[in-house]
């Protein structure tokens, strides 16, 4: 298979029949990536290490700090990703209540952790297949396991483009959340500020706070929502303030 | 859950201010550090087209991966009727030359002025190894193929070359002297590591390196020679075509 790495110079003078050829000469020629594999592939073993150790201090951190509980989806996670999603996609008026992340979020943030772990064990097997030539046959074996680590890069390219896209969409204020790490409540005289850790959220009751339910985001920086007993009376207000 | 809790804090405009400045001065400058960072990379001086420090890691990661590198770690190997019929022919340096094949001997070189002449012959006595295996190639490809030859190994032992494989690498040559190659010794011992004279179960063609070629499913393709002329030993690295050219000297599988 000529996924990646393939110096299309052999390809068109000596190769076989290409069966597929994934990416188009253009697609090399606007990164100015052809003949260049060698270089390629020093930066790419070289980055693994970034990668691998940014990757497992990003997993204990989140294990430590107990943030994972903000990540990792829990059991409505699944079926109000939909609702998130259909609420992104502007198909459905409200979205779920939720904590700091949403439930698509959730999904997503764990889903790329996962991702991650992917990319190295489909990296090692087919950087040292014979080596780890266990994990390479676990694996589905050596052309198995280059389709997937490709499909993995795949992913995070495309998670990347969403996820920059989202930021653009949640407006300067989420923005600044992710570089500050406090999320700005009310912007009038006095200015509030929470740690990012936790969502845009105004709650007037103390006692549903600590439940963790009836949470509101506001989608326009200044506004401050007022929580209500029941999610349906929330969702009611949020249709009543758009 | 209490330190997940949201927590709302309040400051002043003034405060505020200057804590985004801050973050946003600190975000920016983590942004221009790392794109100097890696222009300061590639400029450093580079050793065999690649730059030092890239260099080093690559290095670093041989020294580690190396050590997963034994003789019981061995290529998946598959059945006969697997194997391609129409091998990939992916590059003829070392080839252009004519060859005077019926004049062909491997020159081994034990030291110094102390070289051995052997013909395909002599090498076809010895005892035969078929490997079934999928060869890999540094550009991404792979193709299940069929060799036939002698362990390296075996070979070593035949001609008393026990001395020369205490040594670190052999280096191979080209008799154009136009690719040449240089391997591990633990890799060049591999049990897998044949110098291989049949493909498919006929001698080789003359483009896949007839007489003789290196086999080294331990290693990606470019360190597989086709049409070995002279082979030796050393303790430090042997010149390699592609190593030059800026890949993995080790470039070990």
């Amino acid at each position: 298979m000529l996924i990646y790495w393939a110096n299309d110079v052999y390809k068109i003078g000596w190769g076989d029949k290409t069966i597929l050829h994934f990416f188009p000469d253009s697609f090399y020629k606007a990164l100015h990536i052809p003949f260049r594999l060698a270089e390629g592939m020093g930066v790419h073993f070289v980055f693994m290490w970034l990668f691998i150790i940014n990757g497992f201090i990003y997993f204990l951190y989140l294990i430590i700090s107990g943030n994972w509980r903000l990540i990792f989806p829990n059991k409505n996670s699944f079926k109000e990703s939909m609702q998130v999603i259909l609420h992104d996609l502007h198909l459905r008026k409200t979205a779920p209540p939720q904590k700091k992340y949403n439930a698509a979020q959730r999904i997503a943030y764990t889903l790329i952790i996962i991702m991650g772990l992917g990319s190295v064990l489909t990296g090692l097997s087919i950087y040292k297949p014979i080596q780890f030539n266990k994990l390479t046959t676990l694996l589905g074996g050596y052309e198995w396991a280059r389709i997937e680590h490709f499909t993995f890069t795949i992913l995070f390219v495309l998670f990347f483009l969403v996820h920059v896209m989202q930021v653009i969409f949640a407006g300067w204020n989420n923005f600044q959340s992710m570089i500050t790490g406090f999320f700005v409540i009310n912007a009038e005289k006095e200015i509030s500020l929470q740690p990012a850790l936790q969502p845009v959220h105004i709650d007037e009751n103390k006692s549903t706070l600590e439940t963790g339910k009836n949470e509101l985001v506001s989608e326009k920086n200044e506004d401050i929502f007022l929580s209500e007993k029941e999610d349906d009376d929330l969702h009611e207000k949020i249709n009543e303030d758009e | 859950m209490k330190m997940n809790e949201e927590k709302e804090i309040e400051i002043s405009s003034k405060k505020f201010r200057n804590k985004s400045i801050l973050s946003f001065a600190v975000f920016f400058i983590l942004i221009v550090l790392a794109i100097f960072f890696w222009k300061a990379i590639r400029r450093q001086p580079r050793i065999a087209g690649t730059p030092q420090p890239i260099h080093k890691v690559l290095t670093a990661n041989e020294k580690l991966f190396s050590n997963f590198l034994s003789n019981q770690h061995l290529a998946k190997t598959y059945p006969r009727s697997a194997a391609a019929k129409n091998v990939r022919f992916n590059g003829n340096l070392g080839l252009k030359s004519n060859l005077d094949t019926s004049a062909w001997k491997l020159k081994v070189v034990r030291s110094p002025g102390d070289t051995l002449f052997i013909s395909l012959d002599e090498i076809k006595a010895l005892p035969k190894t078929e490997l079934v295996f999928n060869f890999k190639c540094i550009e991404g490809w792979s193709q299940i193929t069929d060799w036939g030859g002698v362990k390296f190994s075996d070979f070593a032992k035949k001609y008393n070359l026990n001395v020369q494989t205490q040594m670190k690498y052999a280096g191979l040559i080209t008799p154009d002297k136009e690719y040449y190659v240089g391997i591990d010794m633990p890799s060049m011992m591999h049990p897998q590591t044949l110098l291989c004279y049949e493909m498919n179960g006929k001698p080789l063609p003359l483009k896949h390196g007839y007489p003789l070629r290196i086999i080294t499913p331990v290693k990606y393709g470019i360190k597989s020679l086709k049409r070995i002329g002279t082979i030796f030993f050393s303790n430090t690295p042997p010149p390699d075509y592609w190593y030059e050219r800026g890949y993995d000297y080790y470039s070990g599988l």
